[in-house]
This record gives C-alpha cells, structure tokens and sequence, in this order.
C-alpha cells in the first residue's frame, strides 16, 4: 500500500543509473570508444575518453541523485499523511501507506481520499457525497456520488457521527495498485527542436567520423602494399602483432575510430545540460515575473526546453483564469431602467438554503418598489448555486470576512457565483444597518427549468409563503426579450447592449406569476415531458418553450471577468511577434468572443467566420476554403473522432486564420486541437498556457506547457514546464528568455561542432604524412582537456549570459522574433557554414604549420623541432583561433566574459608551460618536456601563430561584416540602431558638458 | 442538481505531491534579488562588427603585415643555403657502389667523397644538416618505441626497458640500451668537409658537435645511469647494444664524457622525431672564425661520406645541407609570403569594404536611427 514514484533506491542507485545512463545512444557510444581504447593498441590512452566520460557521467548521475532524492521526500510526505481508520468502532489515526484493502476510512471535508474507495455513509442524510475527481481526468466539477444504500446507515452504529464525519469508506485499492497511480503518467519526455537538429548534427557527424576512419583504413592498406612501406628496416612489428593479420584490418579501423572519435563531443552533452540547468535559473530570478500580490516568481519545472520558448509559432491558451482574472465581478444590475451599481443597492437578502430543495430568503424591508424587491428575489431564487455549509449566516459572515466568499460557493456558472456573492455583500451591508428590521420570507422551491444552450435560459418555479406561484427566468438577453410582453423593455435593452459592447456578461431577470390552475397545467406538462420514453429532451424543450412565455421583464446584470493586466498587450506582442494565438476554452462562445475582441485577439475590423453546426458538411468547409479573407474562425464542437479528412480541413482553415477561438472545451478536446496542430505538415512548435486543471491534458500534449500559478490551485503549474503568476509574463517570458536562450543555445550547438571539427580534422591531415599510423598530433594532455578545460568554460559562460541584443529591445520590438523562428539558426545552411568553417580552419591550422615546418627551421640556433612541436603549434593556433572565434560571436561583454575568455586562453598557456616544465616522475613518456617553452623562444613561431589565427578568423569577419551591410537581419538592424543611439548620446555629452558629471551619466546611459 | 459543467478552477488540485492539504500553496518563492547578474544586467561592453569599426582594423592589418612579409621575405633570401644529395641513385654519382653494395655486417665502412663548389661565401656561422626523405619518423609504431625513463639514467628501466620498446627491447635475453625502434635505427653516417686550395691542399673544416642538441634535453631529459661522471663501461654492462649499432652506447663518443651514453648530441637530436617523413637534422655547427674571413669561402669543397646509413630499400634519400641562419631560422620564403599576402588581402578588403560601407551602410543607418 505504498506509494512509490522514485527510481531509485540507496543500493541500486549506482548499477541501475549506470544503465540508465548508457541506455543513451551518446553514452553508450563513448563507453564503447572507452572500451576499444582498453582492449586494442590504439594511439590514443584510455584516459583521453575516459576521463571526460567518467565526468559527464558524474554529473548527470548527481543531477538524477539529487532530483530522486526530492521525489523520496515528497513520496515521503504522500505515504505518511496521516487517514483516519475506522477500527472496532472508534477512530484511529494512521499513516496512509498503512492502510490495506478492506480497511474502513473515514475521510473529513476537503481531504484528499488516500485510496480508492468505497463510499458506504456521509454525513450528509441521503448519503450522498460531492467530490471533484480533477486529478484523476483534469474534470473540476463536483460529481455527485451516493453510498452503497445497504451501509448509508452505519454511520450511527459505529458512533462516528458524532465525529462530523463527511464520507465513510471502505478501501478497494490502495498504493500503487490505485486509479490514480495507475493513471499516473510521467510526464512523457518532451524534446526541444535545438534537440533534435542536435542528434542529426550529430548524426551526419557519426557519419563523417566513420567515412574518415573507412579512408584512412584503406588508403593505409594502399599505402603500405609494399614491404618496405610497412615494415622498413628502421620499424619492425613484434612478431605477436604480424601474426595478427586477419583482424589487424579491423583493430586499424577501431583505431582510426578512437583517434578521431573526439569530433563528436564528449562534453557538448553535458555543456548543453549544464547551460539549460544554470540558465533556466536566471528565468527563477527574473524579477520581472514575480508577482507581488501572491509572492511567487516564474518557476520552472524542467529546463531542457529554454531554447524552446524561443521557437513557439502557436499558443493556445485557455481563457478562463488565464487571460481573464476568473475572478467575476458584479457590476451593475438594471432594474426597470434604473441602473444600480453595488455599494448603493438598498436592497437585502440573504440566502439561506438547506440541501437543494429548500431556499428562502431574507429580504429586508428597506425595498420600497415592487419590481425591485421582485428582481433581487429572483437572482436569489434563480439558480443553481449550491452553499456547501450547513450553517448559514454565521458561515457566510465568517467566509466573508476571511475574506474569500468564493469556496463557499458552487455552481456551473461563475455568473452566478458573483450574482450571488452580491446579494449577500447586499445583506452584509443590510446588517450592520438595520438588521432587527429583517423580514423573512421562505419560498419553496418546486421546478428547476434547467439551462441549456439552445435556450440560453434557465427558469425556476416557486411558490411564495404567502402561497402565490412565481416563475422566475433568467437568460441571455436575445432569449428573453421575444418573451417579454410587459416592463420598460427599451430602457433595459439599451442597457443591455451598452454592456455588452463593455465587454461585460449580460443576463436579463423575467418574472411571471402563475395562477394555481396554470401551475397545475405547468406541472403537468412538465412532469409528462419528463416521463417521456422517447424524444424526451425534444418534449421537454417544447414544454420549456411553453411555460417560459408572457414574462415581466425585471431588470438586467451586468457581470465582468476582468481581463488580466496586460492581455491584450501581450497578445499583441505575440501576434507581432508571428505566433498564431488561439483561445481554446469551455465557455460559451459569446463570453469567449467578448474577451476575445477586449484582449484585442478579435479586432472589430477582422472578419469572423464561425464554424458552429455540430455536423457541418465537408463541401460547405471547402467552400469555406477558397474564401481565406476571412480570418477569424471560432469552432464550438470538435468532432475529434471525424474522419481523417474533415480534420484536415479543419485544420487547413483554421491554419489560415490570423486567430481561432475553440469553445465549448472539453480538456481532453483542448488537448486534441493541440496535437492536431502539432501533427500538421510543418510539425510546428506549440505552447499550451493554463491555469487549471482542465488545461492540464493540453499543457502536457504542447511541446512547451506553461502554467499560470494564479489563486486558483496548481494543478496547470504542477504539470507544465514552466510556471508563471500571470499571463503578461508570457511576454518576457517568450521573447526576451525563449530568443536569448534559442540564439545562446544555437550558438553552443555550432560552435561546438565547429570546434571540433577544427580539433580533429588536422589529425585527420596529418595522417597523410605518417603514412597512415594512427599517430595522434597532440599530446594525450591536450587531447584530454581541449573539450573538458580548455574551451569548454568560454562557450558555457557565453551560451549562460550572451545577450545579442538588450532586453528592452527584445520587449519593444516583438517582431524580432521572428528572426529566429523555425529553428532558423540550426538549419542545414547554417551547419555546414559552421562545418566549412571548421574545415577552413584546419586546413589553415594543418597546413600552415606544415609549410613552417616544411623541412627548414625556424630557432635562431639552427636547433630543429619534432612532430610533438608541430602538434603544439597546430594546437596552440587551434585554441586561440577558437576562443577567438567565439570572442568575435560575443556582442556583450561582461566582466565574466573578459574573465573567461582571456583566463582560458591563459590557462592554456600556463598549463603548457607547467606540463613541458617538468619531467613528470608518473608518465612514462617525457615527449612534451620543454616543447611549448622551445617553440615559444622561436620568433616565427609567434608570427606564425599570429598569421594562422588571423587568416582563420578573416573570412568569418568578412561574412559578418557582409551580411550585416549587405542583408541586415531585423535584429542586426536593432543592434545597430542602439549602438548610434548610443555614440550620439555618449558624443552629445562629452560636447555639452564635459565635466565628470556627464561622462558618469553617460555610461549609465550607454 | 449538481452543477455538472463548472469553469471556475479548483481551489486545491489533489495531486499525490500535494497530499499535505493545501502545503504546495504555501511554499512562496522568496522575492528574486535585484542584483545585476540576476536581472541579466551586468554591465557590459556590446562590440558589434559593422563595415565602420572593421575597416580601420583591416587597413592597421594590412599596413602591419606587408611591411612584416617584406621583412620577413627579404631575410629569407638573404640566407644561403647548399644541399647536396649524397644517397647515390644514379651511376654517375659517387656513393653509388656505397649504396649498392650496403650490408649491415660489413665491418669495412664504405667511404665516399662528393664533390662541391661553393659560389657563394658563408658569411655567419653555418649549420649543417643532414637531410633524410621518405623516412617515417612519425609513424606512430616508430614514435612510441622509446623509453624516456631508460634514457632519463632509471636503473630500473635500463634493466627491464618499457614494453613499448618491442621488437626492439631485448637481444640475446639481455636488455638494449638505448631501446626502441628510433634508437636503433640511429643515423651513423659520417660526413667530413674539406675546403680545397687552390693549389690543391684539402683542409678540414672544423665541425662543431656542441650545441645542436636542446638544451634541455642534454642536461635534464636525457641522463646516463647513475650519473654522467661514472665508468659507463661498467654502467652498461648486462645491456647490449641496439641490433643495428655498430658500437655500443657508452662507445658513441669516447673522447668526450660529456658527449657519450645517452647525453651524445647526435643521440638526443636523432631520439627527437621529426614531424614530417622529409626532414633535416642538424649535424654539427661551423663557427665563425674572425670578422675578416667568411665561414666558408667560395671554392671547392669535399664531402666526405662515411657510408653506413641505407635508405634504399623504402626509396629514402640522404642530403647534406649547409645553411646560414638568422633571427628567423633556416630559408623559408613561406612566411613572408604569406604576410605580404594576407595583409594585401586585408588592405583589399578594406578598401572593399569601405565603397560597401559608402554605398550601402548610409542606407542601413538612415533607416535606423528613427527606430
């Protein structure tokens, strides 16, 4: 009965993450490198992959150690909470993990069941129980459950009534054997783009390392035909080693394999998940995503899809509590023409109801006009709210001055939430004025015309004390007004229309009084309509459309779900931006398509074409097709399980559209929209944003989830990738972090390919020139810590703090992301720039060394160099150029930069000088000693080394300087646009004021 | 009458980490510090390479490098250089019946004598080389066939030398020293030069066989076992001599003690591999005598060739080089070509660059800077 998430435990720890670890294709590719290095003569030492190995191994097991041992703890936290067990007729108190099939749980208001269940007795006297099963199917509703009716009257036999017991259970299945462990998905690896073009990068790599081993074994073969090619009279084989003929030929391939496996890059793994672990910290300290009111910052919850942030073409966002506050505010109502705002209706009721059946309500006595005191009425009457405390007033009292009238109330609706949450501020007022004058009234609740879509209306029957039957209605605006035969009717409707162009949901209250004949003739109808075997939602309707007629109208509300702070900018900026911005949501598509057009999705001017018949025919959509002008599309009903075709029409319109508000969601269907996009031809990245639990299928199906961490639960934030307290944040979140770590972590990707093409192509080279030996270039050392110490901080600390362009900029200029959209920098063309550039270089490394060398020397006493001199050479030129090269890529130089970049470059020159300066007493090879010091004495080795970096560096100038004049990309534009802005401030200072003053405000500036 | 639709969310989603009722809730980040790293607003410098701030660094490269090529090429033609290919191939040269009739147990050695005429005087001190081609120094079996420890004076690796030095490691069950492929196959030709008179005399021009090894490696790296004072006779004993060594190793040069065992120059030059399979090794110095005389003046020359090193068999060839040297080392037009070439090809592309900028970079920044 244990519930268990971890993967590991203390002793397996180390054994079944190591397999964990070389289950990765990288992994397991350098562990076999290892392995070839311990078994053959290759020219290389083990240590040279295996040391890097063994540190990229390290870290991510102590990255994994770390996160399992969180997950201890929180499965710690889950299997001792404490349940309450029924045993021998008292309560016990025990931990949840103790619990076994067959105990009898007794579980209070608000817990959380610790199993599946049984539900033998409630507190309540039906037995029944209300209970949300959104972590089970991401549904939030209550759902009604009822006891086993055999048990529903234990609960006074075993005496835990007295105990306020809520629900009474007995456990069916507990620990890992439960629905929800059982429906409890990891959350499924999610991969970036950058990721993917990674392993073909790497791919193409894998490819191009083995075509090198592959020439370089025959052309060895070739070369060495003759004897004494192979075997000159100056270099015997042993006798062992001639023998072994038949496998040589594969022993010099594996060779060649070691001593070029270096171009694919050990350490570019664990530089990416290093760069993605630190930088996803700098989103947690953004201070710009902290919100204030709730004392939360942006949280991220993996960070292997920064750069994805930076990719997104489509968001989908829920609207509810994402775009909007859900937070309904009661704005006005209208009654006969005159308009109340809260605050000043002298009107007080309270509600009082007692289960679902009985409602009264307290009306106070200040309401002087009729209509009034029928409208307030009617808002109270008319509803489904249900008050989940068994003592009224008190608890209202209490729930409002905690400040938090809302967990007090349940509905379908959250209109009715806030009507009803106003009537009883209403009382509140009512009572601290004259609360002695309170008259009651009790009213009894006979029919509940329920609401549904097509009426857009919902009615309920009551009869007064004063045994007076009233119909009270409560509707959209466009379903009621037909109805309506008396009341100032004009003075409402212009009411109602002024809110509605506000943005804000409106209802309209009707009455009608039935006479006891006609409520007789109303049940009737009612109750046969209900009864009826066949068409009984048709008969019901016609019996709904009979009752609801000749009504009074009462008056008009008027309801806001205030937009979040910042929507509409922020979808602006997205749109700017070149994301397609689509709302998916359960609402009704009318209050969908208010927020719409108030977060400026929907512009008045934009056409809208609705996709709203439940069955809509595949000809009409292709009509629908070859008229693109129009551009907003709103769908209500998704016919996920359709043909395959009408999805792809669906999906082609919808594409086409600037913007598509979805509604009428169900979380499952929001989650299909996502993957139908997802699926297109384009394979397009997406983002889902939400706040609920409802949002949460979409979020784990869209390659990034955002969650809003707003007031309302964390569900949406526990399961997306990052989370956020407000919707506006996405802003910052997407085009200043999304663009900076795409462009960061590109840069990385490249460069480190780049690098080591550069590292391992004149290795390549030089095997040309000791007929095909296998003999390495550098030594073991710098073999080993080129990638590990070398260059490896530079480009981590670069691919951590770059900033190509200012964050003001990104924020001010939205457009700008669509410079690197579509994975624009890891494209092919771009590859094999970088590829060819990494080429040049060596060729440039190589053979420039080579021409210096080039049977002459270069001391000034005649002395000569050996190959491990020209491996220095070739070696020094290579870092410098590299760390060059990247120096040349940084556009924002902090003191980290100047810090790492120069200390590299003077690490290497000083790890050089202490690795020729001493005979080391553990190696048994001393061919580095004096190597570097030697060539540094030399004069044209330095102007060597100068001239190579400069002809290497020259062309990537060139380009740079080219594109920027020639095809200015809209960031480079920006860049530049600063820069002046900047010199012209920096000039127009120093020209007026030239006092220190200035200079300092100046720098401020700049 | 439940309500059965309901969009307000949830107060608490129930998801097994949050079982602790309503304890994720309250965990509250703390307020981001506001500090310059955090924020991502760490003072910086923003270089950006546009045609402005490129072209004065391309015309400063170009007018830096060319005036360097120049002096670097001129330097280079200054120096002389003489080579002599002595392997014998063709009939008419005169170690051709040394390179024929090679045998490595010959106890005879096989001289010849090249003759050379020298048109130009050495005016500085002259190195002189000997040049090997086709000779794959580099090759890795050949490379890593060595015991730096045994040549470090370790007693130890003397007597047990590493296994890297196989095929060459023991013979007749007694271990070689010095071990290894590249010990063995140590160059041990002898080569003398004579100045002839006018009058016919030969005179031998004094070889210098100091200093033509590294410092360092003389004195540090390579040391004879138990010290440099001892009887090496008596050192070495239990060793035997390299298979294709004609003497010992404590015999290399006995009339110097600080030139024999494993410190003899010509030893430490030949261990240090050469990078390329065409390569020279200096062979010994000629100094300069006064400053009236040249080093060597133009005339006739012999050289005399003791015979003993064959590079027939993998088609190798053997030079003699004398060459002068400056502050650049030995002839080598390469690099101030190239220095004349990039820094006219840095020039070029300043200039380039500068009509790009004029006609094109204007452009750019006009419709910039209301932005």
């Amino acid at each position: 009965a244990v519930f268990s998430d971890y993967n590991y435990t203390l002793w397996n720890f180390i054994p079944k993450n190591l397999f964990e670890q070389f289950r990765r294709i990288a992994n397991f590719y350098f562990l076999l490198i290892f392995l070839v290095q311990l078994i053959i003569d290759t020219p290389t030492s083990p240590v040279t992959s295996g040391l890097p190995l063994f540190f990229v191994i390290t870290v991510t097991a102590i990255k994994q150690g770390y996160e399992d041992w969180l997950r201890h703890k929180a499965d710690c936290s889950i299997n001792e909470c404490p349940v309450d067990m029924v045993q021998q007729g008292t309560v016990v108190r025990t931990q949840s993990s103790k619990l076994r099939v067959g105990d009898v749980v007794m579980v209070r208001e608000d817990e959380t069941f610790p199993c599946d269940l049984l539900l033998l007795s409630s507190s309540h006297d039906d037995g029944t129980c209300y209970v949300t099963t959104t972590s089970l199917d991401g549904e939030s509703s209550h759902k009604t459950y009822y006891a086993v009716p055999d048990t529903m009257d234990f609960k006074t036999e075993q005496k835990v009534d007295s105990l306020h017991a809520t629900i009474e259970s007995v456990a069916i299945y507990t620990g890992m054997d439960t629905k929800m462990a059982l429906n409890y998905q990891s959350k499924s690896q999610k991969r970036s783009a950058v990721e993917k073009s990674m392993n073909a990068f790497l791919i193409v790599y894998l490819c191009i390392l083995i075509s090198k081993a592959v020439i370089n074994t025959v052309l060895k073969y070739a070369w060495q035909w003759s004897v004494d090619r192979d075997e000159p009279w100056y270099n015997h084989r042993t006798e062992i080693d001639r023998e072994r003929h038949v496998i040589r030929a594969f022993t010099d391939f594996l060779a060649f394999m070691v001593l070029f496996n270096y171009i694919i890059p050990v350490s570019m793994y664990v530089t990416v998940e290093m760069q993605k672990f630190l930088g996803s910290y700098f989103i947690a300290w953004d201070k710009d995503m902290y919100d204030e009111e709730l004392g939360v910052g942006a949280q991220v919850n993996t960070s292997d899809l920064n750069e994805e942030l930076g990719q997104v073409e489509y968001v989908f966002t829920d609207k509810t509590g994402t775009l909007t506050e859900n937070n309904m505010e009661f704005i006005e109502c209208c009654v006969d023409g005159h308009v109340y705002i809260p605050h000043c209706v002298p009107v007080c009721t309270s509600v009082d109801q007692c289960g679902p059946v009985w409602t009264s309500v307290c009306l106070c006595s200040c309401v002087s006009q009729e209509h009034e005191d029928l409208f307030f009425r009617a808002l109270c009457l008319c509803h489904t709210v249900q008050v989940k405390e068994e003592e009224t007033v008190d608890s209202i009292k209490r729930g409002i001055h905690l400040g938090k009238p809302t967990s007090f109330y349940i509905s379908s609706s959250p209109d009715e939430v806030a009507l009803v949450e106003e009537n009883v501020q209403c009382i509140m007022s009512g009572t601290k004025g004259v609360v002695s004058s309170c008259v009651c009234s009790r009213f009894e609740l006979l029919h509940v015309l329920n609401f549904d879509s097509v009426r857009r209306r919902m009615s309920v029957i009551v009869k007064s004390s004063s045994g007076e039957y009233l119909l009270f209605c409560k509707g959209a605006d466009t379903s009621i007004f037909p109805r309506v035969v008396s009341g100032k009717v004009e003075q409402v409707r212009a009411r109602v229309e002024q809110n509605a162009v506000e943005g804000l949901r409106t209802l309209c209250v009707a009455y009608r009084s039935l006479s006891p004949v006609e409520y007789e003739e109303t049940c009737h109808q009612l109750d046969d309509a209900k009864l009826a075997l066949q068409d009984r939602e048709q008969r019901l309707a016609q019996a709904y459309d009979l009752i609801e007629r000749d009504f009074t109208l009462l008056g008009a509300t008027a309801v806001e779900d205030r937009l979040q702070e910042k929507a509409a900018d922020t979808i602006e900026s997205l749109q700017k931006a070149g994301m397609k911005v689509w709302v998916l949501t359960g609402d009704k598509m009318e209050t969908a398509a208010a927020t719409c057009y108030a977060s400026k999705l929907f512009r008045r001017s934009t056409q809208i074409l609705e996709l709203t018949k439940k069955r809509t025919e595949e000809q009409s959509l292709h009509d629908v097709l070859f008229d693109l002008s129009r551009t907003v599309l709103r769908q209500r009903t998704l016919s996920g399980s359709g043909s395959g075709n009408y999805r792809e029409i669906f999906l082609e319109i919808s594409r086409n559209c600037s913007a598509v508000l979805c509604c009428r969601m169900a979380p499952l269907q929001k989650a299909q929209i996502v993957k139908l996009i997802k699926a297109s031809k384009e394979h397009p990245i997406t983002l889902a944003i939400g706040d609920g639990a409802n949002d949460v299928s979409m979020i784990l199906e869209a390659h990034v989830g955002i969650g809003i961490m707003g007031k309302e639960g964390r569900q949406a934030a526990r399961n997306s990738d990052y989370a956020i307290p407000k919707f506006k944040h996405l802003k910052k979140m997407l085009l200043v972090h999304g663009h900076l770590y795409y462009v960061r972590i590109a840069e990385l990707v490249q460069y480190f390919f780049y690098k080591n093409v550069c590292f391992i192509f004149p290795q390549f080279l030089y095997q040309f020139f000791c007929g095909f030996s296998q003999q390495p270039l550098y030594d073991t050392a710098y073999l080993t810590l080129y990638n590990i110490s070398f260059t490896s901080l530079p480009i981590l600390l670069y691919s951590l703090i770059e900033k190509h362009i200012s964050i003001e900029t990104l924020k001010r200029d939205p457009t700008l992301y669509r410079d690197v959209a579509k994975n624009s920098l890891l494209r092919w063309p771009v590859f094999l720039y970088w590829t060819c550039l990494g080429l040049f270089n060596a060729c440039i490394f190589f053979f420039g060394a080579y021409f210096l060398f080039d049977n002459t020397t270069f001391t000034s006493n005649g002395q000569m160099f050996g190959n491990w001199t020209f491996g220095t050479l070739v070696f020094t030129v290579l870092v410098f150029t590299v760390t060059l090269k990247l120096a040349l890529d940084t556009h924002h130089w902090t003191w980290i930069n100047h810090f790492v970049i120069w200390g590299s470059l003077l690490f290497y020159v000083i790890f050089s000088l202490l690795w020729g300066g001493i005979i080391w007493p553990f190696l048994n090879y001393q061919r580095m000693y004096y190597v570097f010091m030697q060539m540094l004495s030399s004069g044209p080795a330095w102007l060597g080394i100068i001239l190579l970096i400069t002809i290497s560096l020259l062309p990537d100038v060139v380009k740079k300087v080219l594109c920027r004049t020639l095809w200015p990309t809209a960031t480079e534009r920006a860049q530049v646009g600063r820069t002046l802005f900047r010199l012209f401030i920096v000039a127009c200072g120093l020209l007026s004021h030239f006092s220190s003053m200035a200079m300092r405000g100046c720098w401020i500036l700049a | 009458m439940m309500a059965s639709n309901y969009n307000a969310k949830e107060e608490d989603g129930h998801q097994p980490a949050a079982i602790g009722h309503g304890g994720a809730g309250t965990v509250k980040n703390k307020k981001p510090d506001n500090t310059a790293f955090k924020q991502q607003r760490l003072p910086a410098w923003q270089p950006i390479l546009t045609a402005g701030t490129v072209l004065p660094a391309f015309f400063v490269i170009g007018l830096i490098f060319i005036p360097i090529g120049i002096g670097l090429f001129v330097t280079s033609n200054n120096i002389q250089e003489l080579e002599i290919d002595y392997t014998g191939v063709d009939m008419s040269s005169p170690c051709y019946n040394c390179s024929q009739s090679y045998s490595w147990n010959s106890t005879k050695p096989c001289l010849c004598s090249v003759p050379f005429f020298l048109d130009q005087p050495f005016e500085s001190n002259v190195f002189m080389y000997y040049g090997l081609s086709n000779f794959y120094q580099n090759h890795r079996r050949y490379v890593k066939s060595r015991d730096d420890s045994q040549l470090n004076g370790d007693k130890a690796s003397l007597t047990s030398p590493s296994k890297e030095c196989e095929p060459y490691r023991t013979s007749d069950n007694k271990p070689i020293a010095p071990c290894g492929a590249i010990a063995n196959s140590l160059f041990n030709d002898t080569l003398e030069l004579y100045y002839i008179d006018p009058n016919g005399s030969r005179t031998a021009i004094p070889l210098v066989k100091k200093g033509i090894a590294w410092w360092t490696d003389k004195h540090v790296k390579f040391r004879n076992p138990g010290g440099n004072d001892n009887n090496l006779t008596v050192v070495f004993q239990g060793t035997s001599k390299p298979v294709n060594w004609r003497k010992s190793v404590y015999e290399l040069d006995p009339s110097d003690p600080d030139n024999n065992g494993f410190i003899n120059e010509d030893f430490i030059v030949w261990m240090r591999t050469a990078a390329l399979p065409t390569f020279r090794k200096l062979y010994r110095i000629i100094h300069k005598k006064t400053n009236m005389t040249p080093t060597l003046p133009l005339g006739q020359y012999i050289l005399e060739v003791t015979y003993n090193y064959p590079v027939r068999s993998f088609e190798g060839r053997k030079r003699m080089i004398l060459s002068t040297i400056s502050w650049m080392g030995g002839k080598n037009p390469f690099l101030g070509i190239a220095y004349i070439t990039v820094g006219s090809v840095c020039f070029f592309l300043g200039i380039v660059l500068l009509i790009i900028h004029h006609k094109y970079g204007n452009r750019n920044h006009s419709a910039d800077i209301p932005s």
